[in-house]
């Protein structure tokens, strides 16, 4: 650069020079500083998608091995699928992954929703409140698994302390029972992230604009019409968010399976993390794993995908 | 898609941590956390710290090792094992395919390990004419673990065969205490199905179905009648049995609220815990029908292909490992038997004793058999199948003798 500048000779282009390499350099400095963590995270993530789909199509069993076989881990995958009696392993992960997933979903949205709803009336103490619903998202899946498991044991929690008050007929086994344990796994999910839901939907509803109210209630909206037809619909945003948020948290839960449950009796509480665990680092059937981690990867890219899609093309317009 | 993630930041941390210059010493990584364990590994860190070789912990807590197994994992995959790891039955294999495994050969023939380990354990041992890993302990799986006082209330005697067993389960129910303590985890269900198999069909049919895997064996009435017979033993249980840790049942024996627990010699390690003697607190029978055979797991130390410059340390190690002041010192704490059949019994208690000469009889009578539930009847992808189908079927996901039977072919040939 000096050389040029140099035998450019004159100092008026040395100064017409110096702000177009600031320039230059400014332009390139958020790449420099991302470059890393680009790097890391392509080779972290992408690079290890990609080397687990190969994985999957090899026949791995306790270590890696690189030679491409043929899609035999897809195939049992897709005959397990079907094999509901006794149910196969992975038939309960996915049938569980439903049940879990639009349960945990819609229960979240509405108690997060109501919750919202019902502190946005101006009510004392919501600066306590807000808090207390909110602190159950700051603990991990373990902690709440390991909390409900003890509230949930029919010889240590709820059931026990209802006998010891006399209410000997009370029974409540779920986490004991092959069809409910996957609700209780609900339970403990919903109570962890509903708090989270209803902060989503205060900020949203304090960024209504007051004059939309107010003309509503002028125009004689009774409280509920006021909710359904006005408020409820300019959160759809919110919605959104908290939908995909809540989504992914359900098809990435592992934690709280074991922690709460351990896997549940015979293995009915598996999810299909759970799954995936099991068959790569447990029992050495590696290529299994992989399988059913790209089905899942699949799966989280079906729900992402639209949405950024439409994220994207919202910004174009 | 987060767990091979996880594996690969656990692997680049390993990987950023190591430096091996330090010759004397010995890197070990082992499940055994808890304090009677960590006691008993205190004999092996003094016998190597007089030798002059410090010991580098890598303990990684979890009962069933599945955690250690997966750091183990992804310490060797990155080029950095450690010198010894805790190893169980096919993960030894396993890696010894994979060919991870130093060999120890020199030092076996040396201080006569072939003569002094069970065949049975050598199977495990050596890979290929070559030794790739010190067993430490032996454990024997069909035990009967029983509450003396609440059998002196009942009026029981020992059983011998199952149907007594039923018998004497009944006297219990009908005493007003939970006759049979079970952890409902899957391994638990299976451990106890081991001694059932035993049990019903013998120590010939015990062997061609868990351990050869014949699929004849495994179709078979005698079978059936295993299932039938773990179905009757389910009715014992309290109905708060699901996900049990297997020590808190063990608990439920030695407080009287349960009769017996069927289990591994490690649960005698909680009765010693707790201060009980055997024959006066509690006592150990074989399960009936199995008297005279053994089934059997062991926890080996795998010893890794380590640089040249740390196989002094690696050696030694093993060495101590295979002294019969470490195995005697080392299971009396632990419950188990030691792994060389020439160890004196004088420091065990009654149960100890008996599971010395029990081991010793076994061996030479050609009937020891490796467990399927714990890992050495076969791989761990046909153990876990195995383990499934017994859970769903304790559990009420598999309803019937006939469906679990089948089940259980099919898994098997699946996994196979």
């Amino acid at each position: 650069m000096t050389s040029i500048a140099t035998s450019n000779g004159g100092a008026a282009a040395r100064t017409a020079r110096r702000p177009t390499m600031r320039a230059r350099l400014q332009q390139a400095l958020p790449k420099l500083v991302l470059a890393p963590s680009f790097a890391i995270t392509l080779v972290f993530v992408y690079g290890f998608i990609l080397w687990t789909i190969y994985l999957s199509f090899t026949n791995s069993k306790a270590f890696p091995k690189y030679v491409l076989t043929d899609a035999r881990a897809y195939q049992r995958l897709w005959r397990w699928t079907f094999e509901s009696d006794p149910p196969s392993s992975w038939y309960t992960s996915i049938t569980n992954m439903a049940i879990f997933g639009v349960l945990y979903v819609v229960f979240a949205l509405a108690i997060g929703l109501l919750l919202a709803i019902l502190l946005d009336q101006k009510i004392r103490g919501e600066g306590i409140l807000r808090p207390i619903y909110l602190y159950p998202m700051a603990l991990s899946f373990i902690v709440t698994g390991v909390a409900w498991k003890w509230f949930l044991d029919p010889g240590l929690g709820l059931e026990q302390t209802m006998h010891q008050w006399g209410w000997t007929s009370f029974h409540f086994d779920w986490i004991k029972n092959k069809d409910y344990v996957i609700y209780t796994v609900v339970i403990a999910g919903v109570w962890q992230a509903s708090g989270f839901v209803m902060a989503m939907f205060l900020a949203g509803l304090r960024g209504i604009d007051g004059e939309i109210i107010k003309a509503s209630q002028i125009d004689g909206a009774s409280p509920l019409q006021l909710y359904r037809r006005i408020i409820i619909p300019l959160l759809r945003p919110v919605f959104l968010s908290a939908l995909i948020v809540l989504a992914h948290m359900a098809i990435k839960s592992y934690d709280l399976v074991v922690a709460l449950t351990s896997g549940g009796p015979g293995g009915s509480a598996w999810l299909p993390s759970n799954f995936m665990y099991e068959y790569t680092f447990k029992r050495n059937e590696m290529a299994v794993g992989s399988a059913s981690a790209v089905i899942m990867l699949a799966t989280i890219s079906a729900i992402i995908v639209p949405y950024l899609y439409s994220e994207l093309r919202e910004k174009a317009r | 898609m987060r767990r091979l993630m996880m594996a690969a930041a656990m692997l680049a941390t390993t990987a950023l941590t190591a430096h091996a210059d330090d010759v004397k010493e010995v890197e070990m990584l082992h499940w055994w956390t808890s304090g009677g364990e960590a006691a008993a590994l205190n004999v092996l860190k003094q016998d190597l710290a007089q030798q002059g070789y410090a010991w580098k912990d890598v303990p990684v807590a979890g009962g069933g090792g599945d955690a250690a197994m997966t750091a183990l994992k992804a310490m060797v995959a990155a080029g950095n094992p450690p010198t010894a790891s805790q190893m169980l039955g096919y993960t030894v294999l396993d890696y010894a395919e994979a060919g991870k495994m130093g060999d120890l050969t020199e030092t076996a023939v040396a201080e006569g390990w072939d003569k002094a380990v069970p065949a049975a354990l050598q199977k495990f041992a050596v890979y290929d004419g070559k030794w790739v890993a010190a067993p430490v302990n032996v454990h024997s799986v069909n035990w009967l673990w029983i509450n003396k006082a609440v059998m002196d209330k009942i009026g029981g005697t020992e059983p011998k065969n199952f149907d007594e067993f039923v018998a004497l389960l009944d006297k219990a129910k009908a005493a007003g205490v939970t006759p049979l303590a079970l952890g409902g985890q899957n391994w638990q269900e299976a451990t106890m199905f081991d001694s059932i198999v035993l049990s019903t069909g013998g120590p010939e049919f015990y062997k061609k179905a868990m351990n050869d895997l014949d699929e004849d064996a495994l179709k078979s009435d005698t079978m059936k009648k295993s299932f039938d017979n773990l179905a009757k033993l389910k009715d014992y249980v309290d109905p708060n049995f699901s996900g049990r840790d297997w020590n808190l049942a063990t608990a439920m024996v030695i407080n009287g609220d349960a009769l017996v627990q069927v289990m591994g010699d490690w649960a005698k390690g909680e009765f010693v815990a707790a201060k009980k003697v055997p024959g006066t607190d509690f006592l150990c029978y074989r399960f009936p029908g199995t008297d005279g055979s053994v089934i059997y797991n062991s926890d080996m130390f795998g010893m890794f292909d380590v640089p040249d410059d740390r196989k002094a340390a690696q050696v030694a190690l093993a060495k101590a490992t295979l002294s019969k002041s470490f195995q005697s010192a080392f299971n009396v704490v632990k419950g188990s038997v030691p792994a060389r059949t020439d160890v004196p019994d004088t420091d065990f208690d009654a149960c100890g004793k008996k599971g010395i000469a029990d081991l010793k009889a076994a061996n030479d009578g050609g009937t020891l058999f490796g467990s399927l539930a714990q890992g050495y009847g076969a791989p761990p992808a046909v153990a876990n199948a195995y383990k499934d189908v017994v859970s769903k079927f304790v559990h009420g996901q598999i309803t019937s003798s006939d469906q679990a039977v089948e089940e259980l072919v099919k898994a098997i040939d699946d996994a196979k």
